[in-house]
């Protein structure tokens, strides 16, 4: 990425002329830098058109101590460089504010070197040893959340409405401020697929269509900060906690992927039975084989593994099938037979995750897979919930790690995860969740003192 | 549009019919104090060998940027031999050909060199029915609607509201609009088309219409059934 040619030296120079040229034409008051931490929590500065040029060129120093991950206290100071590419501006804001775009940055330290503790530059490292063996990873999210009256922590989250999946629900505020969502994110160029109600009161869901890895971890970092933003305006609350409600569905964020090389989808196979390529299937072997190893980062949350259970069209067992939500691993039918929408859909990932880590193991999972030729296991044609211990035992199927300390557990033996974070994240990454882990352990709740308090 | 400068006087003879055929028209001079005696017009560029003379051809090189209005675009010919000449003198042209010239390489660069410096081919605005591009600014709208367009997008509505009416295969549009290896591959084409459409909103957006199996075109077919 350093060692520019000459042709993308003269390219940058040209965006950076668009950036330049659109803020001064458009009046432009205030740039806000974006970046994420490795939680996936999104940070950013802001900084004014005359700022704007030298921060393109050179970079915006501030001190990365105070951003999770970012580094360690002795060399604190760290550069954020704007991507160019992704300059936009930000559709929100009544009419008095002041217009505001946004563009995304990479981290690197002083001398610019990419920085080991920026998501996005851990992707872009996993995406180009995509690209070395001729392969764009794709990547196509469903994002859930739930619309509640406030952010109250002390009593129950507060549902806005008792829709169901797929509800016609007539002008309430809920389905309002999803439209609202949809309308802003194609007003910033992201397509949606769908967008609809989902199987919980006050869940909903936004379908993107499928664009590159990187493009696509922006885009939802993007898509989480608008529906929080239109829900904090109509004075509501937006939450992508994986399982706010205990009793009905959580919050996933199955995700469609795919390997093309060139303009061919390389998942495709026209003589297969059921058009899955080689790539494919060993894609698949690779996911599956490291699923458990992985989900500390796509399930990074104590409360991620509420919603990793039994009932609720979340994935347990390590399987995979066609049209089948039960498996972590489902092979969509594509649609009227096109071989170019041939994908996999994982379907272990919840919204607040990482999207780029997330992204970047899932594709270190599926490349091993692939070159070291995984076999993949028998489809799983019954439904997995519905099965004993013991026939999941019979079959060979694993479950995933059922709540974080057991996901920290195997991941910390994993060198594929190792390598895909960098140890610098990945060392970070797991001290980060042993502490939380261990601040859950010693907390009493509100199961055990309705249970034991006046029974023992 | 005034003719090409061109040194020396008389031009190179391969030189001469390579222009001529080309279509553009040109005027020999052997020295800066021809070249400051301007033809109507003004000089629309030039075209230095400095295959015979190089001390010379440095010399109105040097003498043509140096003007209060630098003269561009600015073709230097070079023969193999003369490439270490170049060193230190970027400043003084826009691009080189290697001498003995080849018809076609030197029509191309002039014309790329005409697009790239905004004379010529290139127009100040783009417009097609309600979508006017303004190349200077970057800025595209729509309807009179401002369009807030990333970069890879703006580029993408230019190269092809620039071409209305004709077929692009994906690969061509890769390598003639991002021109390098992207992480998308020929699929981000698609993914910008929809995004663009998705910003010159519904009404608009069957301005850029997916041609079956072949890509995209911008605009009607010019030949309309």
């Amino acid at each position: 990425m350093m060692t520019a040619t000459p042709t993308e030296g003269d390219d940058m120079e040209r965006q950076q002329d668009y950036v330049l040229r659109t803020v001064e034409e458009r009046g432009i008051r205030f740039v806000q830098l974006w970046f994420t931490d490795v939680l996936g929590a999104p940070k950013t500065f802001a900084i004014t058109p005359a700022e704007l040029e030298n921060a393109l060129v050179e970079g915006m120093t501030f001190d990365g101590s105070a951003i999770d991950g970012l580094s360690r206290v002795q060399e604190s100071d760290v550069l954020a460089l704007p991507d160019p590419k992704t300059f936009q501006i930000l559709p929100l804001g009544g009419s008095g504010s002041d217009p505001t775009a946004r563009v995304f940055c990479d981290i690197t330290d002083l001398d610019g070197a990419p920085h080991k503790g920026d998501p996005r530059n851990v992707l872009r490292r996993n995406l180009d040893r995509a690209k070395e063996r001729g392969y764009t990873f794709y990547a196509a999210p469903e994002v859930e959340w739930f619309y509640f009256a406030d952010d109250d922590p002390s009593s129950t989250p507060k549902p806005l409405d008792q829709g169901g999946y797929f509800a016609l629900t007539v002008a309430d505020l809920p389905t309002d401020m999803r439209r609202q969502t949809v309308l802003t994110l194609e007003d910033m160029g992201v397509p949606v697929e769908y967008s609809q109600h989902e199987d919980a009161p006050s869940q909903h869901e936004i379908d993107l269509r499928h664009t590159d890895a990187l493009t696509m971890a922006d885009t939802v970092m993007t898509l989480r900060l608008m529906v929080k933003e239109i829900a904090m305006e109509r004075g509501a609350y937006a939450t992508f906690m994986p399982k706010p409600i205990a009793g009905v569905q959580g919050s996933g964020m199955h995700t469609h992927f795919s390997l093309f090389e060139g303009d061919v989808n390389a998942f495709h196979d026209p003589g297969d039975e059921h058009g899955l390529s080689k790539v494919a299937k060993g894609f698949i072997a690779g996911l599956l084989h490291h699923a458990p190893e992985i989900t500390a980062v796509t399930n990074q949350w104590v409360n991620s593994y509420k919603r990793l259970v039994v009932g609720y069209e979340a994935p347990v067992h390590v399987a995979w099938a066609r049209n089948n939500g039960s498996a972590v691993v489902n092979v969509p039918r594509s649609k009227r037979g096109r071989a170019e929408s041939t994908r996999i859909e994982y379907r272990a990932p919840d919204p607040a995750c990482n999207p780029y880590l997330t992204f970047a193991v899932v594709l270190a999972a599926g490349l091993a897979g692939i070159e070291e030729g995984y076999e993949l296991p028998p489809e799983t044609q019954a439904n997995l919930h519905r099965m004993t211990p013991q026939d999941l035992e019979a079959q060979g199927i694993r479950a995933l790690p059922g709540n974080l300390n057991d996901a920290i557990d195997v991941m910390e033996r994993s060198d594929l995860v190792a390598e895909a974070l960098g140890e610098h994240v990945f060392e970070w990454f797991i001290r980060n969740k042993r502490s939380e882990w261990s601040d859950y352990k010693t907390q009493v709740s509100q199961f055990e003192l309705d249970r034991y308090l006046s029974a023992l | 549009m005034g003719p090409l400068l061109l040194f020396p006087d008389p031009p190179p003879p391969e030189l001469a019919q390579a222009l001529d055929l080309g279509g553009h028209a040109w005027k020999g001079v052997d020295g800066p104090g021809a070249a400051a005696d301007e033809p109507d017009g003004g000089w629309s560029g030039a075209i230095v060998s400095a295959d015979e003379q190089p001390e010379a051809a440095f010399a109105l090189c040097r003498a043509l940027r140096k003007r209060d209005v630098p003269l561009e675009p600015l073709l230097l010919l070079v023969t193999g031999a003369q490439l270490n000449e170049l060193n230190l003198r970027d400043d003084l042209y826009d691009d080189f050909c290697l001498a003995p010239v080849r018809q076609p390489e030197l029509v191309a660069r002039l014309k790329h060199l005409f697009w790239r410096s905004g004379r010529g081919t290139r127009p100040e605005l783009v417009e097609y029915g309600p979508l006017v591009l303004n190349l200077e600014t970057y800025q595209a709208a729509i309807s009179g609607r401002p369009l807030d367009l990333t970069y890879m997008e703006y580029e993408l509505l230019k190269f092809l509201s620039s071409n209305p009416g004709k077929v692009f295969t994906r690969e061509t549009l890769l390598s003639r609009v991002w021109g390098y290896d992207y992480y998308g591959g020929a699929r981000t084409v698609d993914v910008h088309v929809r995004r663009l459409r998705a910003k010159l909103s519904e009404e608009h957006a069957p301005l850029i219409q997916t041609v079956r199996s072949v890509g995209y075109r911008f605009g009607e077919a010019r030949w309309s059934v």
